[in-house]
């Protein structure tokens, strides 16, 4: 396949290895808890057991009598101002409903006390003499009932919502709105064929292999330093200054090497506790979460049930969507109001022949775990919900729901009205939907063939697009000195959990000052030293940051032209070593960027599944993706960001269930309960890339980061269809759920 | 609240089989709460570690309610009890098995990995013993965890437990003797110590099959199926209680000679009608009567089918 | 109590609890590459070499290492850059905090597994769990580290 864009760049679209591969290979010590001092105290939380209950008494008298047992704080020593711990930027959209400890309990692992100790072992005997007389509340464990429900979540006086989101917490709402052009109803009416569907996606974990953690001491001047697993570093500033109530000044965070976030470390989860203990007491602490903490009481998928109305004409032109997006925040409202717009804001732009749309949305308050912020960002519950009524569309009208897309599809150049009326300046949807069709071999497998054996393999397919950074808001910035001998140091403040962005920033650096990736060293993120970033979210960080670095070399060049022309016939290892005496050009320069614009990557996916009709089992024969993100900065870090996001979308559809008791508790507590992929419940997956060229972004690049996580829902749900006859809109598809639906039929 | 049970446990098994068998089920779940509930955030507390330099030694030691014969440890760990003082046996119990002309005696700390690669065992049970182990979560896990402590866990979920009571399987106790594991599995625990897992080479055709929700996870329903000289032997397991023997009826077993199609079906639908299931997290009731029927007759079939049968 | 081990290869004696788990000894002996990823024994991240055999470090009591071999990635440098070096031509490295215990379960693979199929690779990396590279790039890197192993045996059998 031809790449439009021709560009042979020495660094950029080259798959050089990570700048810190060697050393996560040999296991050097670079993540939290291999970098701070050993000697500090212990944070553990205790957890409510009840989704809804009032503290009428907690006595911590016996648990402070606990030798080594340091402080042990409840929700009369905290502060009383509320914030919220969403990793978003000021003013932020979700309100400010935390506070450190409450004296309100509204959900199964909401926190009653943080106990500081010298070791494990007294915490643990301190956590199991608190006792705590709970008066238990009704809980809202249903959030189709949350909206108006007489129980309230949050009925406190003092919670905020500091943007017009349409929030009301006396109605439980977190946030709601709607927006809509052309007349809808009237247009589906007159529409040939309609599909009316509701689909539902539940609260997936991210699941990153390093949990949540963080240290934090106090430095010689009082400084609160905070040493933390987190993609938002500027923003944990700000957090930690509201909830402590103490001025941003005081406070300095750095980010060691992380163990994955995929969103999860864009809520500050673990943050708050060892902090307030390290202010109460003076003493480095330091938490770090277990897995059923990173299970019962973090930052998951918002759980979403989506209404889908879409119509179409004779011909298969899909002329009206309706979307109504019911989205489930739990206790508090972290990427609430924001994660929902998504489900509506990235599904339905892609049908760019649409004469009108509607997009609604009501987002709940209930007593479950806080929702945060997961890889696609609530764009992925729209996709599997609208993506799925395409594929339903097609069915209806008989139509291969390739052709269907094919023939509906945005194209380069279109205006995009259900998308902030942004242009679609950079396009390759189409070559990728062609490429991934041949990919899979629909031709011959479209829909489906029985094997006759008892099994049968069916195939489906689903497109998606995200955004490139928050437009108007998201900002990256970059530093780029030059050293002596003529090295380069890069200074960020984005922040790499594993995806490699240091290395991709540092490949476009380096191809923007015609230097070796090798004369490119990166400082990570430090808040006193880096300058200012949004945080890694938002797939921004190539698109916005990328394009910082670009500038900050732009103009770092010039000002070494500047120098040479007052020294001519230096070498740059020359100008390094002579501009450090009686110098005042500074050959350091911080560029900052911010885009007016959101330029989506497209993607289209394919999958094969091979259904064990008697027992249901589904084998994921195949799986393939074709990505436009742009020019690919790192084909090989481009192309695993998509192989893993595959596979966490393939978990999502077939194996990451989360269920509770009635009383709302999570019993998938633990990775023996929550099953994410293994290498074995994968098949082979194929990923290729149709790059087009966005001129706003570095090099032609757009984003990559949650896009990939998009398409198997859907994907492997029509395929499912296709195999046995049976349309599943809720997910995970599991066993029992096909084998005792093929039994019923019988 | 667990010492209530135990007590309640213990009338129950001296006055009925009911009992007992809800009972255990229950306890089962009771144990595996604690893994799945809020002991699943604690790890266990151990104030002494002894290795025994005797197995009288370790007898007597085990006699004290709140001490723990150490297997490999994984659900141990996972239990946010106090264990005032963990027995190590590796001294005196061996991690071997120890291959004779009429039996394999399998020392209780043998790693569930030695089972699963050991050739001669697999040779006997046409390779169903490793199929039996080889979806437990990892090499690493099956490294650490013991055939003892799989035995003596009796868990609902066991594969171990589910294979072994398809075989000529006994239980070698250092003062109960050889119990048959038939007998054993619905034995109450106690402070007894296994020495070994005898299994006799009694001239069979066997096989395991199982459906699982993810390739690692616990089944969802496990069957393993022995064809004897006069008796053919469904296990299911997983119910999500642990493994039931039923045993082919009259009509079944007249039907042993028939085409292996009509067999099939009419061993499964025996099950089908015999076994008790019952709903939790991984599967319905109704669902796993469901799989019972088809791992049944699908095992059954591997069995007969002469182009099916695997390397016996 | 006190034990005596050796942990890559040198003899360590030291104090610890009936309870210590083998993962947090290692710990704090300065064997950072071992890791905690879950609560339930399933995730591998804390693979060990006991005895020459790959164990979870986190089930394992301290005291049950006395006089025995622990060997964690700070006694296999050679061998995890040999090996890792494939994993990072991949970019499959990602966040790397899987990276020691899938790599120190892959060279008990390579020791115990002659020219294994996908499958065979796959079931005995099992226990290793991987969130951020969807598994498929630590495959291309086992595969092309299997066949560089290959062909070095055979460089190696021709020039003597």
């Amino acid at each position: 396949m031809q790449q439009k864009n021709q560009h042979d760049y020495s660094v950029v679209n080259h798959s050089v290895r990570k700048k810190d591969a060697m050393a996560l290979v040999t296991g050097q010590p670079v993540f939290m808890d291999d970098v701070v001092q050993n000697h500090c105290l212990t944070v553990k939380l205790l957890h409510s057991p009840h989704a809804h209950a009032r503290i009428r008494s907690i006595d911590t008298s016996r648990a402070l009598q606990v030798a080594g047992i340091e402080c042990v704080l409840t929700y009369k020593d905290v502060p009383q101002k509320r914030f919220t711990l969403a990793g978003q930027t000021y003013p932020e959209p979700s309100p400010y409903d935390r506070l450190i400890l409450d004296k309100e309990l509204r959900f199964v692992g909401d926190v009653v006390a943080i106990v500081a100790g010298e070791t494990k072992k007294a915490v643990d005997q301190a956590m199991k003499r608190i006792k705590v007389d709970y008066e238990i509340l009704d809980p809202v464990l249903d959030f189709r009932t949350a909206k108006d429900n007489p129980v309230i979540v949050h009925p406190e006086e003092n919670w905020i919502s500091l943007c017009p989101v349409g929030a009301d917490n006396k109605r439980n709402l977190c946030a709601s709105g709607m927006e809509a052009e052309g007349d809808v109803d009237s247009i589906l009416d007159s529409c040939d064929y309609v599909v009316e569907r509701t689909y539902h996606t539940k609260a997936c974990q991210q699941a990153m292999m390093e949990t949540f953690r963080t240290y934090t001491k106090l430095d010689p001047y009082g400084r609160l330093i905070v040493t933390s697993s987190t993609q938002i570093p500027f923003h944990v500033r700000r957090i930690l200054a509201n909830a402590l109530d103490i001025k941003k000044s005081r406070i300095r965070v750095c980010k060691p090497r992380i163990g994955g976030g995929f969103g999860a470390k864009q809520t500050a989860v673990s943050e708050i506790y060892p902090a307030i203990v390290t202010m109460k007491t003076g003493k480095a602490a330091k938490i770090i979460f277990s897995r059923y903490e990173s299970q019962i009481a973090s930052s998951p998928r918002h759980e979403m049930e989506v209404k889908v109305k879409i119509g179409a004409d004779r011909t298969g032109i899909i002329q009206a969507i309706d979307v109504y997006s019911l989205s489930n925040t739990g206790a508090f409202g972290e990427h609430g109001p924001t994660t929902v717009g998504l489900s509506g804001h990235k599904s339905i732009p892609l049908y760019g022949k649409a004469k009108a749309f509607r997009f609604a949305y009501d987002v709940v308050y209930t007593n479950q775990m806080s929702a945060g912020a997961y890889r696609g960002y609530g764009a992925t519950q729209g996709f599997f919900a609208v993506e799925s009524a395409v594929n339903e569309l097609a069915d209806n009208m008989h139509m291969d729901p390739f052709v269907l897309r094919r023939i509906n599809m945005v194209q380069e150049g279109q205006i995009m009205p259900a998308y902030y009326g942004e242009k679609n300046t950079s396009c390759a949807l189409d070559r990728c939907l062609d490429r991934v069709k041949e990919m899979i071999g629909w031709d011959e497998k479209y829909p489906s063939k029985d094997m006759g054996n008892g099994k049968v393999r069916g195939v489906g397919l689903a497109i998606a697009m995200q955004g490139s950074g928050i437009s108007n808001v998201d900002v990256g910035s970059a530093t780029v000195k030059l050293n002596d001998d003529g090295f380069y140091t890069l200074s960020i403040g984005a922040s790499d959990m594993g995806t490699g962005c240091d290395t991709i920033l540092s490949q476009i650096a380096a191809e923007e000052l015609g230097c070796s990736l090798d004369d490119v060293t990166v400082f990570g993120v430090d808040t006193d030293a880096s300058p200012y970033d949004s945080g890694s979210y938002a797939s921004s960080t190539t698109y916005i940051t990328g394009q910082a670095v670009v500038k900050a070399c732009r103009e770092l060049k010039k000002r070494i032209a500047e120098y040479s022309k007052k020294y001519p016939g230096l070498s740059l290892k020359e100008i390094g070593n002579q501009s450090m005496a009686g110098n005042d050009i500074s050959l350091e320069v911080t560029s900052m960027h911010t885009s007016p614009v959101s330029p989506p990557p497209f993607m289209a996916g394919a999958a094969e599944v091979e259904v064990d009709k008697e027992t249901g089992q589904v084998e994921l024969i195949d799986y393939a993706a074709v990505v436009d993100c742009g020019t690919t900065v790192n084909p090989n870090l481009a192309r695993v960001q998509v192989e893993g996001g595959l596979v966490q979308g393939i978990g999502m559809a077939l194996y990451e269930n989360i269920q509770y008791t009635d009383k709302g508790k999570l019993r998938n507590n633990s990775f023996m309960q929550y099953k994410i992929p293994t290498r074995q419940d994968i098949g082979d997956i194929h990923v290729e890339f149709e790059s087009s060229y966005e001129n706003s972004g570095p090099y032609g690049a757009k984003s990559i980061g949650e896009i990939v996580i998009n398409t198997p829902g859907p994907a492997i749900a029509d395929a499912v269809y296709h195999a046995t006859g049976l349309r599943f809109r809720e997910l995970p598809i599991t066993p029992e759920m096909i084998a005792m639906g093929l039994d019923e039929e019988e | 609240m667990l010492g209530l049970f135990f007590l309640l446990f213990n009338l129950g098994i001296a006055y009925s089989d009911f009992f007992k068998y809800h009972l255990r089920w229950f306890i089962t779940a009771v144990a595996l709460q604690r893994y799945r509930g809020k002991g699943a955030s604690e790890l266990i507390t151990i104030k002494k570690y002894v290795r025994a330099e005797s197995l009288e030694q370790a007898y007597q030691l085990n006699q004290k309610r709140s001490n723990r014969i150490l297997g490999g440890m994984l659900w141990m760990k996972m239990s946010s009890n106090t264990v005032q003082c963990a027995i190590d046996l590796s001294d005196v119990i061996s991690r071997e098995i120890d291959e004779r002309e009429d039996s394999f005696v399998i020392g209780a700390m043998t790693p569930l990995r030695e089972l699963e690669t050991n050739k001669s065992l697999n040779q006997y049970t046409c390779g169903a013993i490793r199929e039996s182990l080889r979806s437990i979560v990892g090499i690493q896990f099956r490294n650490t965890a013991t055939v003892g402590g799989s035995v003596y866990g009796r868990f609902g979920f066991s594969d171990v437990l589910t294979m072994l009571l398809a075989l000529d399987t006994s239980v070698q106790l250092y003062r109960g003797g050889i119990v048959p594991l038939e007998t054993y599995a619905n034995m109450p625990y106690d402070n007894d110590i296994i020495v070994n897992i005898i299994i006799k080479k009694t001239p069979l055709k066997t096989a395991y099959m199982s459906s699982r929700n993810t390739r690692t996870d616990f089944p969802v329903l496990a069957c393993a199926i022995s064809f004897y000289k006069d008796e053919q032997r469904v296990v299911i397991g997983a119910r999500p209680q642990k493994a039931m023997i039923i045993r082919a009826d009259e009509n079944v077993q007249k039907l042993i000679d028939s085409e292996a199609e009509v067999y099939a079906q009419a061993l499964a639908g025996q099950v089908k009608r015999e076994v008790l299931t019952s709903s939790n997290m991984r599967g319905s009731a109704e669902y796993r009567r469901h799989l019972a029927y088809v791992l049944t007759k699908r095992a059954s079939l591997h069995i007969l089918d002469p182009k099916e049968a695997g390397i016996c | 109590m006190l034990i005596k081990m050796w942990l890559n290869g040198k003899a360590v004696r030291a104090h610890i609890k009936s309870d210590t788990l083998l993962l947090d000894f290692v710990r704090e002996q300065g064997c950072k590459s071992v890791k905690y990823g879950c609560d339930t024994a399933n995730c591998g991240l804390c693979t060990v070499m006991l005895e020459g055999e790959p164990v979870l470090s986190c089930s394992t009591l301290a005291a049950r290492v006395e006089g025995k071999h622990v060997v964690t990635l700070e006694g296999l440098q050679d061998e995890a850059r040999e090996f890792g070096e494939f994993l990072a031509d991949q970019g499959a490295d990602q966040c790397g905090y899987c990276n020691p215990g899938f790599i120190m379960n892959i060279l008990a693979m390579m020791k115990e597994l002659d020219d294994p199929t996908d499958d065979e690779i796959k079931e005995y990396l099992a226990g290793n769990l991987c969130r951020c590279s969807g598994f498929v790039g630590q495959m291309r890197s086992i595969r092309n580290y299997i066949k560089s192993k290959k062909e070095g045996r055979h460089a190696a059998e021709e020039s003597a």
